[in-house]
């Protein structure tokens, strides 16, 4: 056997081509004969050095065509991919959690308070001693495990006649969601009354007084003016801001209501919570619009829906809801009295509404 | 590690992916120390070679430490031998408090690898064809005889396997010459 057979038969034994019978009889060649034997170990390990070198080669080959192709992006680029997930995450737990804050800390709440900023002058007559009852009924009842119905909130405002058979005009904020509503005048009578009409728009309400014990002998001592008045005169009021009626006066500071409301005057006059549906007249006695609310925030600008707007509303009232139609009082018979006896004269005329 | 699984088998992918996470602190700490963009690539391209070596070497090698950490390594103290070559001291190479592994050994059986490459690529290029189709066609791709034979031109496989014999012989010489000439 020569050498290049001898190297044929190593290379179908390492490319496993023999078959067992051959590889037994290549293998006990090899261990009988050092010669052969040393030959085929270094004839093997050439081989694989040659693989190994081409392996390599390949291997630098790919490595030389990645670095040349890939580009590296810059710094900015590579952290941003990498923390974009973190930053979304982080920015959603910031938006998330300022809002719980603003929502936590009333921020909210304010906004809707203040978007409106225009108030109803209401009364809550008995706001505190009714907490106040409640509590003392808590305590009293801790025991029993009862608890009384809480007695219904209850509102206080103004509101003046219309005519002398029982017309009278107030804010429909002070009558809506309303159980019963009760008139009581500066003599301490009270007289139940229906609400007639109402039109929620203009803010006014049409009552009238249902009880059969009513009786007005006097007439109307005041007439309605529609006609617009000039700015810097000089009104006054008589309202129910407490349990007395409380006069107010000042003058016409805008010929027009809450956000340009052409249908109201914006008067200055010293109103509080109690004083709506209270009337505003003018030096000769005539009225000239009702009180209907105020701005909060700004001093002295209280707002009077004009009569013009009183009038229109009267004159959509359907026909048989009225009982006897609405005449105005055509005479004034306060014109030229000094104010003091306006006020007296009036103030019959004037009621102190109450709503349960 | 599959990355290093890839790397054995010569995967691009695999070879993108450790360039993409591994390349930019060894380029930062090159141009930082007096190096250039290229110069960088050239270094990492040669850590990539040692832990290529590296891996081959063993079967069942494995880092001691992560990979980018191995890599650094190898690049600050292949690019040191660079900088000590032209006489250059550097300040500060470090810019983290890397506890840097010894990389000694991997470079010592890299640059003893490196040789025996240049050899076997001097003896390939000396041998000239056919004979280095031959040879790569038999032992790299495996293929039969009488399929080198039909490829290459032979009237038959006899032929060629005498001419393959021949090849190896001379081969083999020429390698082993240049080894006894470097021993010398």
């Amino acid at each position: 056997m020569n050498q290049t057979e001898f190297l044929t038969l190593a290379d179908r034994y390492l490319g496993g081509e023999m078959t067992a019978k051959e590889r037994l009889e290549f293998e006990s060649l090899c261990r009988e004969d050092a010669e052969w034997n040393s030959q085929f170990l270094s004839h093997k390990e050439f081989v694989s050095d040659l693989r190994k070198h081409e392996n390599r080669k390949e291997f630098i080959a790919s490595l030389d065509q990645v670095v040349k192709n890939t580009s590296i992006e810059p710094i900015v680029l590579r952290m941003w991919r990498k923390l974009k997930i973190n930053a979304v995450a982080a920015a959603a737990v910031a938006v998330i959690s300022s809002l719980a804050t603003l929502y936590l800390t009333g921020y909210f709440s304010t906004i809707r308070k203040t978007t409106t900023e225009y108030s109803a002058l209401k009364r809550e007559i008995n706001n505190v001693k009714r907490n106040v009852n409640a509590h003392h009924n808590a305590i009293r009842n801790i025991n029993s495990k009862e608890n009384p119905a809480a007695t219904p909130l209850q509102f206080g405002a103004t509101g003046f006649m219309l005519t002398k058979d029982g017309y009278v005009v107030t804010n429909f904020h002070v009558v809506s969601g309303a159980d019963s509503i009760h008139l009581q005048n500066n003599k301490g009578e009270i007289y139940r009354a229906a609400v007639i009409h109402v039109d929620e728009e203009k803010d006014l309400a049409i009552l009238h007084i249902s009880d059969t014990s009513f009786n007005m002998s006097q007439n109307i001592p005041y007439t309605f003016k529609r006609q617009g008045l000039d700015l810097g005169e000089g009104i006054f009021t008589i309202g129910y801001p407490r349990d007395e009626a409380v006069y107010g006066e000042g003058y016409l500071s805008s010929s027009t209501g809450y956000s340009g409301d052409t249908t109201a005057y914006q008067i200055s006059v010293p109103v509080n919570p109690g004083n709506s549906g209270g009337p505003v007249l003018d030096k000769q006695g005539n009225v000239i619009g009702i009180i209907s609310g105020k701005q909060k925030g700004i001093d002295g600008a209280a707002f009077a829906i004009k009569t013009k707007a009183l009038i229109e509303t009267l004159n959509r009232i359907p026909k048989d809801s009225l009982k006897g139609n609405i005449v105005l009082s055509s005479k004034n018979s306060l014109s030229n009295l000094p104010r003091t006896e306006q006020i007296k004269k009036l103030q019959d005329f004037i009621y102190m509404v109450k709503v349960y | 590690m599959e990355l290093l699984e890839g790397m054995r088998k010569g995967e691009n992918s695999a070879i993108a992916d450790i360039y993409k996470t591994c390349y930019p602190s060894v380029s930062h700490m090159i141009l930082n120390n007096k190096g250039t963009e290229d110069e960088a690539k050239d270094i990492f391209q040669e850590a990539m070679i040692v832990l290529y070596d590296k891996i081959t070497q063993a079967e069942g090698f494995e880092l001691s430490s992560k990979l980018n950490t191995f890599l650094y390594a190898i690049c600050r103290r292949l690019w040191l031998k660079q900088l000590n070559r032209r006489n250059l001291s550097l300040d500060s190479i470090d810019q983290e408090n890397l506890d840097i592994p010894d990389m000694d050994s991997a470079l010592e059986s890299h640059e003893a690898e490196e040789v025996k490459f240049n050899q076997m690529e001097a003896a390939m290029a000396n041998l000239g064809e056919p004979c280095a189709s031959i040879l790569k066609e038999f032992y790299i791709k495996k293929k039969s005889m009488q399929e080198i034979c039909d490829q290459l031109g032979y009237t038959n496989a006899d032929n060629a396997k005498n001419q393959k014999y021949k090849c190896l012989q001379r081969l083999k010489k020429l390698f082993f010459d240049q080894w006894v000439k470097d021993e010398r």
